[in-house]
Order: structure tokens, then sequence, then C-alpha cells
């Protein structure tokens, strides 16, 4: 079986072992409900930034209204388990939520995904606002004063094993030939074009998929939290996840994982001194864009520092 | 049946017409040179072409010729006529034309071997679900893709280059690498935009040499832009020329050399007549 | 009709806003998200100066207007400057994190509550056919066009006017002929950031209130603005901002004001798809 390498093994038992370990601790107590928001916090923001990540990052396209996919996960699951409260009720809601999402995307993507730069940003800026702006008028969402109550069902488990399955989905359609075609649109688009990849169709694949991972993000969010209010979604939600992707590096699946962790402890640390954290977060942007845009890990990934450890000196490459 | 026939082929911006009805063909496996001075409209009927411009009026053509069996077990011989004019390039490319560019267009952050399994990947032949899930015929394909890749970049000696960005490769080799990620694509034409610029004399006469071969062994259809007379008059069999976005001339290279029309074209009136 | 009205001196109010940015995008082809923020800081400049320094409306108009002007010059120099070179994404992102780097900084220093503009203006009303029209309104719809006719003048009669438009259309060739690239950018920021400043202080004595955050829609719909009157373009800019100002009234008035802002977004996707170089703008083809 190709699949059944001794790297993927590996893989395998550090997964399962991570799970087990914090599992552990959580069972008995030495990690509090306080400290379990935190990796709350740390699992979502892991989703959304990897799945931004593959939008802006790896494709090309800058997106600033990722937080608009996130609430439709969220509301649609919300409603789902309020009606079918069950595990079941839950997994299946979270699966509709990222399925109402992606729609949303793909509906989204179409016609904007052909404009460019700076104007597809603010394009996307505009649609999670007008998404906003439907679920504070509808009468289902209620509104402003948003939904409360939904049933918990997102623990360490569903948290857990969600997100490592986002990481290795996005992470290998990355490293696929699907991949490989949205990354040359970044590259240069023209090229690529003429390389026989459909642009417009791969753009809006990485954008659905995008969208499908947000929703997800946002439905654990709605188990985890229990209480939505379109605000918690608005521009500087998308901000908050465009800094992970920043800081982590665009084009790099490890580094948005290792900022998110960070910065979610960030934000937990700095949890009553929200303009402090703000302030931080955009001289951060700033900062990071004039000195070292490339962000933390750049386009590299954590096997590519393992690799350069055990690489024989004839072979090292610049 | 010209493999590739132009007709009339037009391109305007706004006030300026840049292409003026060309009308030109390629037959099958035939090498063809598009000479002209600078803003002739060369570069702008390749982009004609592959469809990254939209004729404003002609037709370009595309005929593929296939042999098949009848139900009687006789050979038949069918072609397949598609209009190229308007598609988008890429499928342009999926029909069978692939191109370089003038001033190369590489994935310059990407390696020498995504450079040209990018361009294998309208080839794929595995959906988008394995893409997710990395089983046995992700992992099958992958390794043919990688395989087919080094082939490719062997004749141009690029292999042990393969993991190499291509920002980082030496002039010569990046116009290499163009040609071969435009070979990825298997087209049926290839159009080659200014493949000897920036090259030396034995640079030139090595790509002269793999430009040969490469029809041979791939059985393409090629026209080639280029400025270097040497590599032009030695290897195409047809000669166009291009001036203002009008065809001035067309025929073998030496009744071109002879053209008093190319000459003036090149070198002005004055020294024409001297 | 009153939301004509309305709709003019909030439109007026656009367009001083939009020139900022359709200026910057003309000359470096960057959307600066700062554009909105530095109308803030305006506005709370006028404040500051009415309420502390017991200024009148004319020199609280004239502080504000150079002070943005500074602080947009500055804002170019130590953010946009180093990223001349990089990718549109970078430098976009850049500008957001300045914007909210301004937004929180304000909050941190001023507090985000809401505070009122002291009344400067007259409370006179005018009553035309069953319209009302404020003297605060005249002030804004006057201030205004006083501003873009000097804009005009300036961009068409004076030799950085002509810079500004070589840089615009050609910054290397500009260069070649003599014309210094980097203090022509630096003067259209400071244009463009006076007249934000100066819409900021119309906004304050408008609408009365002022807060930290106050900056981030109008920007946005400014930036429509310019869009839908085609970016680069001063008249469009012009043209755009009563546009949308119209436009957003009426709506307003005659449908949800919840949806208002819904609608500019909606009608902003709309015009980049249709008709993205907007009404008076031009087409620029990438060479390939």
């Amino acid at each position: 079986m190709k699949a059944l390498t001794k790297k993927n093994l590996l893989i395998l038992i550090g997964i399962l072992l991570t799970f087990a370990i914090v599992q552990g601790l959580i069972s008995v107590g030495i990690i509090s409900s306080f400290h379990e928001i935190t990796i709350a916090l740390i699992c979502i923001n892991i989703i959304m930034a990897v799945s931004l990540n593959l939008v802006t990052g790896f494709t090309g396209q800058f997106s600033l209204g990722h937080a608009g996919f996130m609430s439709i996960g969220a509301y649609v699951c919300a409603l789902f388990i309020m009606k079918y409260d069950s595990t079941t009720g839950f997994l299946v809601g979270i699966l509709v939520g990222a399925l109402a999402a992606t729609v949303v995307g793909i509906l989204i993507g179409i016609p904007t995904l052909r404009l460019k730069g700076d104007y597809l940003a603010i394009a996307t800026l505009g649609m999670a606002e007008i998404i906003r702006v439907v679920f504070l008028n509808l009468e289902i969402t209620n509104g402003a004063a948003g939904l409360s109550g939904i049933p918990r069902y997102a623990n360490w488990f569903w948290l857990f094993f969600l997100t490592v399955g986002t990481v290795l989905l996005i992470n290998n359609f990355i490293r696929s030939s699907y991949g490989r075609a949205c990354i040359s649109i970044r590259e240069d688009e023209i090229a690529a074009e003429s390389m026989g990849i459909n642009t417009t169709k791969y753009k809006v694949m990485a954008f659905a998929i995008g969208a499908f991972f947000a929703g997800v993000g946002g439905a654990l969010y709605a188990s985890y939290f229990y209480f939505l209010k379109p605000n918690i979604f608005g521009f500087m939600k998308s901000i908050d996840i465009l800094v992970i992707v920043v800081l982590g590096g665009l084009g790099s699946v490890t580094g948005s994982v290792v900022a998110a962790i960070l910065l979610a402890l960030l934000t937990t640390f700095l949890q009553s001194f929200t303009e402090v954290r703000m302030i931080l977060y955009s001289f951060l942007l700033v900062v990071i864009m004039i000195f070292r845009p490339q962000g933390l890990f750049g386009t590299k990934e954590i096997t590519d520092l393992f690799k350069f450890k055990f690489r024989k000196k004839e072979e090292r490459v610049e | 049946m010209p493999i590739l026939s132009v007709e009339k082929l037009t391109k305007s911006f706004g006030g300026l017409t840049a292409v003026s009805s060309v009308s030109m063909h390629l037959d099958q496996g035939e090498l063809v040179g598009l000479i002209g001075p600078n803003g002739a409209g060369k570069t702008t009927l390749f982009n004609l072409l592959t469809g990254v411009y939209e004729p404003t009026a002609g037709s370009i053509k595309l005929a593929l010729t296939q042999d098949e069996q009848d139900i009687g077990g006789k050979a038949q011989t069918t072609v397949i006529t598609k209009e190229l004019g308007g598609l988008k390039p890429y499928n342009v490319t999926k029909a069978g034309l692939a191109r370089t560019f003038q001033n190369i267009r590489l994935f310059k952050d990407l390696t020498v071997l995504d450079n040209v399994r990018i361009a294998m990947h309208q080839n794929i032949r595995y959906y988008l679900n394995s893409s997710f899930l990395h089983l046995n015929k992700f992992h099958q394909e992958e390794e043919r893709l990688i395989e087919e890749a080094e082939k490719l970049l062997d004749i141009f000696q690029l292999s042990h280059k393969k993991k190499e960005l291509a920002k980082n490769l030496p002039y010569g080799e990046q116009r290499h690498l163009e040609i071969a990620r435009a070979l990825a694509t298997k087209p049926v034409i290839l159009l080659l935009d200014e493949p000897a610029a920036g090259m030396n004399p034995r640079e030139t006469a090595q790509l002269t040499k793999t430009i040969e071969w490469i029809r041979q062994e791939f059985a393409l259809t090629i026209l080639l832009i280029e400025h270097d007379m040497s590599l032009v008059m030695k290897i195409c069999e047809r000669i166009y020329v291009l001036d203002y976005g009008m065809l001035i001339a067309s025929g073998k290279p030496a009744e071109i050399r002879a053209n008093k029309r190319v000459i003036e074209a090149y070198l002005g009136e004055e020294v024409s007549h001297a | 009709m009153q939301q004509v009205v309305n709709g003019v001196s909030l439109g007026s109010i656009y367009a001083l806003i939009a020139l900022g940015y359709t200026m910057v995008y003309g000359i470096i082809k960057l959307i600066n998200f700062a554009h909105g923020d530095v109308y803030m800081i305006g506005a709370y400049i006028g404040f500051a100066a009415v309420t502390y320094a017991k200024m009148g409306f004319f020199p609280a108009l004239i502080l504000a207007m150079i002070l943005c002007a500074l602080l947009g010059v500055v804002i170019e120099k130590v953010a946009y400057k180093p990223l001349r070179n990089s990718t549109r994404i970078a430098v976009l992102i850049t500008a957001i994190g300045v914007s909210l780097l301004l937004e929180y900084l304000m909050m941190f220093f001023v507090g985000a509550e809401v505070r009122s503009y002291p009344k400067v203006l007259s409370e006179q009303t005018f009553h035309l056919q069953g319209v009302v029209i404020t003297m605060q309104q005249i002030y804004i719809v006057v201030t205004a066009i006083l501003l873009m006719v000097l804009l005009q003048y300036i961009v068409h009669k004076t030799k950085i006017g002509k810079a500004m438009r070589a840089v615009s259309v050609d910054s290397d060739a500009a260069q070649l002929m003599g014309v210094n690239a980097d203090s022509t950018i630096s003067y259209t920021f400071a244009i463009g950031s006076a007249f934000a400043g100066a819409a900021g202080v119309l906004v304050g004595l408008y609408y009365n209130s002022i807060d930290p955050l106050m900056g981030m829609m109008p920007g946005l719909k400014a930036f429509v603005a310019a869009v839908f009157g085609g970016i680069g373009s001063v008249p469009g800019a012009m043209i755009g901002g009563l546009g949308i100002g119209i436009m957003e009234t009426l709506v307003s008035g005659y449908g949800n004001s919840m949806y208002r802002d819904a609608f500019v977004f909606l009608f902003l996707i709309l015009i980049l798809i249709i008709k993205p170089t907007g009404l008076l703008g031009k087409n620029i083809r990438e060479k390939v």
C-alpha cells in the first residue's frame, strides 16, 4: 500500500498521542474549563487560518470575507442542532453548515473571482458585510439579539479530530496536481491559463473548499461557545484570521497552524484588553509586511525543516 | 488539409489595428518561421492564436486528423475541425496548441519539476476526490507524472536540476524550461516566441538542433517567431513576414532573403534603393 | 426631493473622501484603506480645535486639513514607500494594518465613546417648496465645491498637478523627464488627506457625533464612489460621490435603512462585474 509509509505511520501515532495526552489531562482536571476555551479557540483558529490560506496564500486570491462563510456554517449548524439535538444531529449539522457555506462560496465566487487583487478584496469584504446584514435582519436568526442556548456537542474529541482532518485534507489537496494548479494561478495567471488551466474554475474551487472548512470552523464555534451574534463574524473577524495567515506565512500550512496557536494564546492573555490586542495585531500586520512579508514560515513546511537536517551535504540546495 | 488555417485574422485595439487581415496556414509537421521588425504584430498574432486576445475579425481553424477503423475493418480518416478564435487560452491549449512567451513566464518561485508538472495537469488521470485522500491511485499517478516530467527535462539536460527554483536557473536554461513546459501539455502545434533571444551562437546552434529533434520525436508542427536570422534561415521550411500588422511576404527562405519588400521593412527604404 | 437634497450633502462628503482615494490609486495603484481613518482623525482634530481651543469653523477646518495632510504624508513615507516594489496584496494588507492601528490607537487614547460636536454653525434652516435645507448642508456643499474647484485648478494649472498626472500615467517616464516621483506622491497624499480631513470636520458639524470607528463605513462607501466614477479619475470621484450619496439616502428613505449599507456593497459588486472601469475610468490592458 503506497499510502502506508513510515512517515505517515509516524504522523498517525503523533496525532493519536496528542489526542490522548490532552484528553487525559482534561479528564484528570489539570486542564480546567478555562484552559479548554483556549484550546477550542486554537482549534477553530487553525481551521479558519488553514482554509483562508488555501484561498489567499496558495491560490493568491485575496479574500477579506472569510468570516462570512464562518457565520453561515455557524448559524446553519446552530439552527440544525437546535432542532435535532443529538450527536448525530451535531455531525450532520456541521456537514449541512459547511455545505451551505460552500454553496454561497460558489455563488459569490463565480462573479467576483474575475476581479483582481484590491478589487477582489473589497468585493469579498462587501459580500461578508451583506451576509452579516442579512443575518441581522432575518427572524430565524433572531437578528441582533442572536441565538443562545445552542446545544454543546463540540468537545475535545470533535474539536481535535475535525481540526486534524481539516489540516490533513487541505494539505493533501495542496500536494496534489489540483493544488499545484491553484498555486500556478498565484504565480502567474496568464502562464497558468496558457498551460491548460481553467483559472476561473480553480479559483472558484479553492474558494469553495475554503468556504467549506470555514463553515466547519463556524459550526464548531457555534456548538462550543453556544451563543451567536451576527457581529461576531464581522470584518474584524476576517482580519483576525488574516493576521494569523500573514504571521504564519502566506503559503505555509505549518505557519498557519503555529500562528493560530500563538495568536489564540495571545488573545486569551489579552482578553481584558481588546484595544491593546487590536493595536498589537495591526502593528504586527504593518511590521511583518515591511520587514518580513513572508511571515514566520514563508512557503516552507515543517517537513522541509526535517529534510534539511537529514540531507547529505552534496544534495543541499539553496 | 492544413493543420492550422488562419483566415483574414484581424485585431484592433480601439483605433489601433495591430494585426490586419492576416491569412496563413501550417501543414502537419512543418516548421514555419514568422519574422518581421519589432512591433510588427508577431506576438500579437501568437496571442490571437492562443486565445489571449479575441480576434476582431477572421478565423483560426485547427484540423486534426484521426485514423480509425470502421466496422468493416477498413481504415478511415476523419478530420475534426475546430474554430479556435474566441476560445479561452486553456481551451486552446487543450485543443492542442502550446506556446512559449517572449518574456519568459515561468513560475519563478516554483521548482523546475513543478513547472513541468503543472503543464501536465490537464491530462491528469485522477479526480478531485483523490486529491483529498491520497490513496493508491493518487500515488501511482503522481509517480507517473514525475517520470514523464523527468523524461521531458532530460531532453533539455534539466532533470538533475528538477528541485531547483526556476528563478535560479541561468537564462539559457530558463528558455529551455519554457519549451519543456510547453511540450508537457502534449501539443500538436508548438508556437515558439523568440526561443533564442539572448543566446550566444553556440547556444543558438544547440537550440536549433533541439528544435529539430523535438519536431521529429513528438511529431509536432512548429511556428517560430525569431529575430536571429541564422536560426530562421537554417531551420524553417517556409517563412511569413509581418510588418505593421500586415503580411508582406511568404515563401521559402531563399525567396524571402531576396524579397525587396522584406529588406525594406527591416532596413528602411533608402538602403534597399542604394 | 428632500432626499435628493440630503443626498447631495452626503454625496459631497463622499466626493471629498473619494477624491483622496482616486488620486492615490491613480498615482501608485493602491487602495489606501487608511484613508477613511484620516477622515476620522480630521473630525477629531476639528472637535479638539472647536472644543478646547475655541476656534471657529474655518480655522478649525484649515487646521484639520493641514494636520491631516501631514498625517497622510507620514503614513505614506513610513508604511507604503518601503513596499513600492512589493506585491499588491502586501501593500493592501499593510494599508489595512495602518487603518486598524489608527482606529485602535484613537480608541485607546481618546476613548471609544461617541462625542458630540459643539454647535459652531448657525442652526438656520431654509424652506424651499416643501424642502428643508439646513445652513450646515449649505456649508458642506459650498465648502466641498470650493475645494473641488481648487483641486481642478491644482491638477490642471499647476506644475505639481502636471507632475501628478504624469506620474500616474507612467512613473518611470516621468522620472526620466525630471519629475521627482517621491515628492509628487507625497503631495498627492497630502492633498487627498487634507480633503479627507475637511470632510471629517464637515461631517462632525453636520451629524454632530464622532467616534473612532466612524471612518470605516464612509471610507468604504467613498471607495465605492471612486470606483463608480472611475478609479483614477478626479471628475469621476466627484460624480461618483454625489451619485452614491443620493442613492444611499433614497434607499434609506424609501426602503429599509438597515439594508442601506448592504445596498452600497451590492452596488459595488455590480459595478465591478459589469463595468469595472466605472463611468469615466480608463481601461488598462496588461501586455502579454
